[in-house]
Formats: C-alpha cells, sequence, structure tokens
C-alpha cells in the first residue's frame, strides 16, 4: 500500500470519525457538557433506524426522515427534563447523569433486542469503489460518508455564524450569565443545542450501521473515537473536530499499514502524541 | 409621577450570606436616579436583584405595578429592564454588531436600533465588524450601553460606567445619557464615582452594608449627610 493510498483511506476513515464526534463537540462547545452517553445515543440511533426500516420497509438512507427527528425530539427532552437540572452544580452533575443515561440504554438495548450483532443494508453502495489513477481505488461508501461530515460540518458553521439562533449559541458559550441578562433563555437554548446536536447523532448512528455491525455495548467505542478527534481538533473548532478525525483515521490506516493489529493502537498513541505537543488540540477556540 | 419601579422590603443573599436588608426604592418613570455607596455596599446585588438575577419574593420587586421579583433574567428583559453590567461583559467571540444585535434578542419594539445606537455611538459604526475584545474601554462601554439600548427597555440599569476609564472617556459617555432619557427612558446609575452620578442624575440613595442609609434630592443636599451614610460614621 503506498503513501499516498495510505492517507487517502485514513482520511476518509476520518470522515467517519468526526461525524461521529460532531454531536459531542457541539454540546461541549456550547453549554460545557461532555456527554458520557454519546457513544450509546450513536448506537440507539442504529437501532431506531433498523427499526424504522423494519417498519415501513425504508432502507437506510431515507429512514433518516424518521431517525432524525426522533432523535431531535429526545434529545431536547433529555436537556429539558433532566440535563438542565444538572448544570449549576459544576461539571460532574452531567457527567453522572450520562453515565448513567449510558447503562441505560445499554441494558435497555440489550433487554429489548438481545446481545445480537446487527446491521443495515443499503445495498451494492457498501461495497462500490471508485478507481483512481496510480491504482488506488476509494470505496463510495466512505466517500459519502466523509462527504456527509463536511456538509454536515459547514451547515453547522452556516447556522452559526449567520443565524439569529447561532449568536444566540457563541453568546451563551461565551458567557452564559450575562446571556441570560441579555434576553436569552439558556434552557430553551440548551435544549435546542442538545436536539440538533442529536440530529448529527442520528445520522452518525445510521451510517455507522451501515458501515459495519452494531450491538448494545457497540457505544463506548465510539464515544472513545469521538472524544478523540474532538480533542485533536481542539475544544469548541468544527472544522477542528473534522481534522481530528482525520487525523486519527490516517493515523490508524498507518499502523495498519505497518502491522494490522496496531491499527487501533496507532490512533490512540497519536491522540497521546498530539496531548503532549499540543494540550489544546490543534484549533483550540471555546474558552473556560 | 408614576411610578415605574418599587422595591419593597427587598432582600437578597449569596448562599448564606445576607447582603441587602430589606431595600425600599421607589423610581418614577422618567428619572434618573443614582445609587451610590462604598464597596460592598451591596449596590451591584440590588441590580442583580431587580434583573432576576438573585432569587427575591415576588412581591418584593414591583415593575410596572407587576410582581416580577424572582422572575428569570430573559423574561424580565422582554418586561422592559435592561442591564449595563460591570466590567461590561462584552461576548468575547462575537463582533461589535453581533454584540449589539444580540441585545435585540427580545425582540421589543421602540426607538432604538442598530442605525440609532450607530447614531448616538458614531465609533461603533466604524468598529462594528472587530472582534468585541479588540475595542478599548471605553468603546467597550459603549457597545454594552447599546447592547443594552436594542432591547428598548424603559428602565435601564447602568452598573459602574465609569469603571477604569480615563477621566475623559466617562465624561463622553455620561453625554450620551442625555440622548437616552430623552426618549422616556428611565436610567438607574450604580457608581462608586459620587460626583459623577450625583450630576448626572435628580435623586440619590446611599447604600451602606445592604441597608439604606439615605435618599436625598441630588440639588442642595447636607454633604455631613452623605458622608456620614457613606463611611458610616
Amino acid at each position: 500500500m503506498g503513501g499516498l493510498n495510505i492517507l487517502i483511506q485514513g482520511g476518509l476513515l476520518g470522515g467517519f470519525y468526526a461525524l461521529f464526534a460532531i454531536g459531542l463537540s457541539l454540546s461541549f462547545g456550547i453549554m460545557r457538557l461532555v456527554n458520557i452517553a454519546h457513544g450509546d445515543f450513536i448506537v440507539l440511533s442504529a437501532y431506531v433506524g433498523m427499526l424504522a426500516i423494519q417498519g415501513t420497509g425504508l432502507d437506510p438512507f431515507s429512514s433518516l426522515v424518521i431517525v432524525v427527528p426522533a432523535m431531535f425530539v429526545l434529545g431536547y427532552a433529555v436537556q429539558r427534563g433532566l440535563l438542565n437540572f444538572t448544570l449549576a452544580g459544576g461539571l460532574l452533575p452531567p457527567l453522572l447523569v450520562t453515565f448513567g443515561i449510558s447503562v441505560i440504554i445499554q441494558n435497555g438495548l440489550l433487554q429489548g433486542f438481545g446481545a445480537y450483532d446487527h446491521r443495515l443494508h443499503e445495498g451494492p453502495i457498501e461495497t462500490a469503489s471508485l478507481h483512481l489513477p496510480g491504482g488506488i481505488d476509494v470505496g463510495v461508501y466512505p466517500l459519502v460518508v466523509f462527504a456527509v461530515a463536511v456538509l454536515g460540518i459547514a451547515a453547522l458553521q452556516l447556522l452559526f455564524y449567520q443565524t439569529r439562533l447561532g449568536r444566540a449559541f457563541r453568546a451563551v458559550s461565551d458567557d452564559a450569565d450575562t446571556a441570560e441578562l441579555m434576553g436569552i433563555d439558556n434552557r430553551k437554548l440548551y435544549a435546542l443545542a442538545l436536539g440538533i446536536a442529536m440530529v448529527f447523532t442520528a445520522i452518525a448512528g445510521v451510517l455507522f450501521g451501515i458501515r459495519t455491525i452494531f450491538d448494545p455495548a457497540a457505544g463506548p467505542i465510539r464515544l472513545i473515537l469521538a472524544f478523540e478527534a474532538v480533542i485533536i481538533g481542539g475544544l469548541g473548532s468544527m472544522w477542528g473536530t473534522l481534522v481530528g478525525g482525520m487525523v486519527l483515521g490516517i493515523a490508524q490506516a498507518i499502523g495498519a499499514a505497518l502491522n494490522p493489529n496496531w491499527q487501533i493502537l496507532a490512533g490512540h498513541i497519536a491522540f497521546l502524541v498530539i496531548l503532549i505537543i499540543r494540550p489544546n488540540g490543534l484549533f483550540p477556540r471555546t474558552r473556560d | 409621577m408614576t411610578l415605574l419601579l418599587r422595591t419593597q422590603n427587598l432582600s437578597a443573599f449569596y448562599g448564606d450570606f445576607q447582603a441587602l436588608f430589606g431595600i425600599d426604592v421607589e423610581i418614577g418613570q422618567g428619572e434618573t436616579v443614582a445609587i451610590i455607596g462604598a464597596n460592598g455596599a451591596g449596590k451591584t446585588t440590588f441590580l442583580r436583584a431587580v434583573a432576576g438575577a438573585l432569587a427575591a419574593p415576588p412581591e418584593a420587586v414591583m415593575f410596572e405595578g407587576r410582581a416580577i421579583g424572582g422572575m428569570a433574567p430573559h423574561d424580565i428583559v422582554r418586561l422592559g429592564i435592561a442591564m449595563v453590567p460591570e466590567g461590561r461583559r462584552l461576548f468575547q467571540s462575537l463582533s461589535v454588531e453581533e454584540n449589539l444585535l444580540l441585545g435585540s434578542h427580545s425582540e421589543r419594539n421602540g426607538p432604538w436600533s442598530l442605525r440609532r445606537v450607530y447614531e448616538l455611538f458614531p465609533r461603533l459604526r466604524e468598529l462594528r465588524r472587530l472582534p468585541a475584545p479588540s475595542l478599548s474601554g471605553g468603546q467597550q462601554q459603549m457597545a454594552a450601553i447599546g447592547r443594552a439600548l436594542m432591547s428598548n427597555p424603559r428602565l435601564l440599569l447602568c452598573d459602574e460606567l465609569s469603571l477604569g476609564l480615563a477621566p475623559v472617556v466617562i465624561r463622553d459617555i455620561y453625554q450620551c445619557l442625555g440622548a437616552i432619557t430623552a426618549e422616556g427612558t428611565t436610567v438607574v446609575l450604580v457608581e462608586q464615582d459620587i460626583n459623577r452620578a450625583l450630576d448626572a442624575s435628580a435623586r440619590f440613595y446611599c447604600f451602606q452594608e445592604g441597608r439604606l442609609a439615605l435618599a436625598a434630592p441630588t440639588k442642595n443636599f447636607d454633604r455631613a449627610a452623605l458622608t456620614a451614610a457613606y463611611f458610616g460614621m
């Protein structure tokens, strides 16, 4: 495998990790919420997609018209009805509560669906590939996922910098107390923020279910990958999260090229090395 | 004179610490009133309680005859009370214009708009694309006042406008107050700079250690009484 090929395959894989990480990056950036249940919400989305597909006969991509609104509503409700009550007490209460949510989701899925593997089937696109000059083959599906990640982040940037709602999100992120004094209803805004984060979680979940098998315990590993992408990229920076995902993907591709057993390990090592060299990540934005 | 704001026996706490002890204040429609007092007298606490940032019994804060004590700050903004917080507190990652626009989040109608704020502070129009932290202290204070005006308040609470600013800058900012009160806006000035505050207002209240020590008109009051009320001697 040539060096260029490793970069391309790893970079595309990184789009996938970035997609995992967008929701986490958003909820941390706006409300400093470290959502331990983030990976489980991704897996939950895949199961919701599976139910939607079984119930309606839609294909996985089309099932997003059901999964996305469902997860938005769930996110809004969880923030409004539960997490908003944990905000006053510092970092620890939301950490513990989302840890509890994580346990509930994993065991709820285990109870409802058993410990079996599931997959979502999208058809020929899963194995289709493009032949580039130089003997490099690029999978169509990884390309689609990467494009979704880029478009998703671009859409969020538009929201943040071109809309009234986005301006309010940035203000609350800067200084929540003053934002409230200027007429912003922080609690409602936080609920919207987790709702929007869940839109990306829903997309990530369904695309994840098409790419690989999932089971009720698949969440924590997604959480770790998402965390690493967010932290490599720098807290609060959306494009940084994309770069963070790509760094992770490329490190894994390099590791795998050296020895297939080293793929996952190489990603974690890259994460640790960047933490040592740049503890705030590559493009930090959020101030504490 | 129509009463706009009245506090009755208003007390406020930070945890177990009591910062205000039964404050009774009355502010009429269109007045400019100063609240003075030494550091820690409870001036800022009073403003924060009126703005809803601190808990209070409903009847302790009456605004236009309505009990608003303990309401959420964003609901109080919607009723027409705006705050220029101590230390400006502009949003650091927003541009000057975005800071101003954020002030209009409550969508109250009234005389103030982006155009009117730029007429009042022409310098801000030139600086509108810059990030808020790149402005000088005086310019930031103008932006903070403009941001509060964008909510078209009936009552404007100004906390330490002069803090950390050069005398010539303070003079410029206080000159703009006239244009604000000319729109019928009622202004409460909290200041440690006593003379500045008294020059700009018709009446004053002096707080001392969380209690009301003196209330008087700013013309022909007894300086010795003010000294006693201020220092508690």
